[in-house]
């Protein structure tokens, strides 16, 4: 007796999987559905989201745009029914979040001042773009204060000077006076034109060629024209600043390192709101007796300050993980310090260092509300003097909602543009 | 046969300050050291020479005046007629109770919601995304206001809890009330109390003056007063601790030798649990709840709502950056060592306390403690919702009454840094004792 067993001859063909593990079912039940526990989460969580969304949406749609008083608010609202949110104040008051007390026909400078600073940004962000357009970038930081402050075009243009003397000195001197004395030179002359000349030039240019456009006071500025502005340029000015220190921190020289140590360790040890209250009430008194220099100012230098220790530990992040085989190789092409951080080590380290350098970024934006203790009209501060507008008394969640959703819109889309970078940048050798 | 000779001796040049590298370290460092004194002596002698102009030299005595403004929420004993000195510690205390408070909800929340984003439930792990996205892009400072409008707007007046039926009721069988002034809660009396211990004798203070018909000092003389019934608590339970992780040592040795453990935690739970509860009985404890009488909650704790909204935004913002370094920790210890776990016999719950924790634990704590740094210095907001920190008394009004910008922004910068110090040193110790030694 033959003992046969079944023995298949040909393979099967290929079977579709079962369909409760493909396409939209397969993905709920392996996502929301995949245990008893977990579909009970799911089912809190859809509850939760629907409990939300029924107090929010009603609120948020409610058709008060064009309400112009908090009583018109009311009316529409009690013939709804429900309880709705009073967005005429946003209507009225949108401009003055934006521009604080900024004249109203001029705020085309502030406009044309922000796309500008894209233009002067793009060829820095895009190595495609043309690289002549690095010039307009430097000329841009003495473009912008006069757009937002307005005056006399001489001032800034003979701060710019000072700087075309000093590289001409360290230029053309160097053959006839040898490299220190160029190199020196090279510093103190910009000093020396900064400190005794440039006033009075400017003011003798000015009286024969007079050419200003309207100037405005600090006062006037506010809204997030006020944040971004303080934002931007003490990011922009402490990436230099943080350069240095982290060199400095990571430098063998005892006195330099002790010195970015100390300033660092200071600077993040001590809130922000200290480094805010030394502005408002103590930077004055530091300065040469008579000085009174601007309130706006003065924040921009602290928060810049404040900036530059955080840039400093981020970017001294960036400079250890480099492998220390780059500095020996640096060195052995026979690079000095300075030819080695801008060929092989800077370029390294800042691309390490991007996603850190956003979010200081992201932080320091966000720190700007800040200034609204001190009494600045920042976004924050410009809406305690709304609250307190007898017209639209008291409407607290439409106004910091409307401030909460445009700070998220900003942060967010910075957090996201570097998570783009990053991958961008990412050339796969690490 | 060739002799060697000297290499030619060189003379020294001025410009081998810059160019030899034996000597450019040198110059570099005393410009650098010029430089900063220069620096430092102009901005000194500035600060001098307008205190002058201002007839107000450096002078710290405005600290011994009254004070003359009352802080409403405080831990230790406090009137107008206090010192700016005590209002100074009233403040720190403030800072420190708000940073205590926020650190310990900010890693519960944080770690909970950092584990439920790596959940394989999508709609858990959406929704812990989108909490981390809009705390983390929106300024903590808006934060700290919304919710103070929130509770002010939303929690039920005091008189609403009155009447036959009333509006609003009391939560947790009456002992916690919820209202738009603050939050009530029962708190701890002792009935046969050992009563309090003075430190510090303070000799200016009024309570320490002997009372005329010559009796004894009040026994509220000295700068702090330290409950002599919670020093017996703690130190009885701080030896419970210390008693039950000896048992668990020599649970341990007895293991390593027979490979039995002896089961311990009834030992364990009762050596802490049945002291402590034994000195609560002596001490006759117990629980003093809010009553509302007239037009407002008498009795309990009296938490104000500048309290409970600096702490509970500081805690919701600080806990999605916690999310994120929890995440990250969790994701940086990679799978393999799950699995050589479970390869060496370890059950799941072992797996977790004895391979993943302890290596995603040196991953999580240094930014962890950089959190709990920066919830400290957040704190200093508290001045937007009128919570009496040290930034609301000493740099607030202090400042304001007595004109003393210098002092007193540079006394709070100083208590600011050593608390930034003191942390980081602490982290430090951690991270020198947790390291990894490499070959």
């Amino acid at each position: 007796m033959s003992n046969t067993h079944y023995v298949r001859s040909e393979m099967l063909s290929e079977q579709e999987p079962p369909a409760a593990t493909t396409g939209a079912i397969g993905w709920v039940r392996e996502n929301l559905f995949s245990s008893a526990f977990n579909s009970v989460v799911t089912l809190l969580a859809l509850a939760f989201i629907y409990w939300l969304l029924a107090q929010a949406l009603p609120w948020m749609v409610s058709p008060t745009w064009h309400a112009s008083s908090l009583t018109e608010c009311r009316e529409i609202i009690a013939e709804l029914g429900y309880g709705g949110a009073c967005w005429g104040i946003i209507r009225e008051r949108w401009l003055q979040f934006m521009f604080g007390f900024y004249p109203k026909e001029l705020y085309w400078r502030v406009v044309l001042d922000f796309i500008l600073l894209f233009v002067a940004l793009a060829p820095v962000l895009f190595t495609h773009l043309p690289r002549k357009m690095l010039y307009f970038s430097a000329i841009y930081p003495f473009l912008m204060p006069w757009l937002l402050w307005g005056g006399t075009i001489w001032n800034p243009v003979m701060a710019a000077l000072g700087f075309v003397i000093g590289y001409l000195a360290s230029r053309h001197l160097a053959p006839v006076l040898g490299n220190l004395a160029a190199t020196i030179l090279a510093f103190v002359l910009p000093v020396i034109w900064w400190i005794f000349l440039s006033g009075p030039v400017a003011d003798g240019i000015a009286s024969v060629l007079p050419l200003a456009i309207q100037s405005v006071e600090s006062r006037a500025f506010g809204g997030y024209m006020l944040s971004i502005t303080i934002g931007v340029v003490a990011i922009a000015l402490s990436l230099p600043i943080g350069i240095l220190l982290a060199l400095g921190r990571q430098s063998n020289l005892l006195i330099v390192r002790s010195l970015s140590v100390g300033f660092i360790e200071f600077i993040r040890g001590v809130p922000l709101i200290t480094l805010l209250f030394v502005a408002s009430t103590l930077l004055n008194i530091f300065m040469p007796p008579g000085t009174d220099f601007d309130i706006i100012l003065r924040v921009i230098i602290m928060v810049t300050l404040f900036a530059s220790a955080y840039m400093a530990e981020v970017i001294r992040g960036g400079l250890a993980a480099l492998p220390r085989g780059q500095y020996e190789a640096a060195d052995a092409l026979g690079l000095d310090f300075w030819m080695a951080q801008r060929l092989i080590i800077m370029p390294q380290a800042l691309k390490i260092s991007i996603p850190g350098i956003v979010s200081t970024f992201i932080g320091v934006f966000k720190d700007t509300t800040l200034v609204s203790i001190i009494g600045l009209l920042d976004p924050l501060g410009l809406s305690r003097a709304i609250l307190a507008d007898a017209a639209w008394n008291g409407l607290v969640w439409e106004i910091y909602g409307f401030i909460a959703v445009m700070f998220f819109i900003f942060c967010f889309s910075m957090s996201r543009y570097s998570m783009y970078l990053e991958r961008k940048l990412q050339t796969g050798h690490r | 046969m060739s002799t060697m000779t000297d290499p030619p001796k060189e003379s020294f040049k001025l410009g081998m300050l810059i160019y030899d590298t034996r000597y450019r370290s040198i110059t570099i460092q005393i410009v650098a050291l010029i430089g900063f004194l220069i620096l430092a002596g102009w901005l000194i002698n500035n600060t001098i020479n307008n205190l002058a102009v201002l007839g107000k030299p450096i002078d710290f005595t405005f600290l011994r005046d009254p004070a003359g403004y009352d802080i409403n929420q405080r831990l230790i004993d406090y009137n107008s007629q206090s010192s700016h000195w005590r209002a100074t510690v009233v403040g720190l205390l403030n800072t420190l109770l708000v940073a205590v408070l926020g650190c310990i909800t900010a890693t519960v929340v944080g770690v909970i919601v950092g584990v439920l984003r790596l959940s394989n439930n999508w709609l858990v792990s959406r929704l812990m995304t989108v909490y981390v996205e809009m705390f983390r892009n929106v300024p903590v400072l808006l934060w700290i206001v919304f919710t103070m409008a929130i509770l002010i707007e939303t929690l039920p007046a005091p008189r609403d809890f009155r009447g036959e039926d009333p509006e609003a009721s009391m939560l947790l069988f009456d002992s916690v009330a919820l209202t738009n002034r603050g939050v009530y809660v029962p708190e701890p009396l002792f009935s046969r109390g050992l009563g309090d211990l003075p430190i510090l004798p303070d000799t200016d203070s009024p309570a320490c003056a002997i009372p005329e018909d010559g009796g004894p000092v009040s026994d509220s003389c000295g700068m702090f007063q330290i409950s002599l019934d919670f020093l017996l608590i703690a130190a009885v339970f701080l030896a419970g601790l210390y008693a039950s992780s000896k048992i668990r040592q020599r649970a341990d040795r007895i293991q390593n030798e027979t490979g039995d453990r002896p089961t311990t935690w009834y030992l364990r739970l009762g050596v802490v649990l049945i002291p402590t509860l034994a000195v609560l009985a002596a001490l006759g404890f117990h629980l003093g709840m809010p009553e509302l009488k007239g037009f407002n909650f008498q009795g309990g704790i009296y938490l104000r709502n500048s309290l409970i909204a600096l702490w509970l935004s500081l805690s919701l913002y600080t806990a999605a950056f916690i999310a994120e370094i929890v995440r990250a920790g969790i994701l940086a210890i990679s799978k393999g060592q799950t699995e050589a776990a479970a390869a060496l016999g370890l059950w799941p719950n072992r797996i977790m306390s004895l391979v993943i924790l302890p290596q995603a634990l040196r991953v999580i704590i240094p930014p962890l403690i950089s959190q709990y740094l920066n919830l400290t210095k957040n704190s200093s907001l508290a001045i937007a919702v009128g919570y009496m920190d040290l930034t609301g008394t000493l740099m607030g009004i202090t400042l304001n009454q007595t004109g003393r910008e210098l002092e007193t922004v540079l006394m709070g910068m100083l208590v600011y840094l050593s608390i930034s110090l003191a942390i980081s040193a602490g982290m430090n110790l951690y991270n020198q004792r947790v390291k990894l030694v490499e070959r």
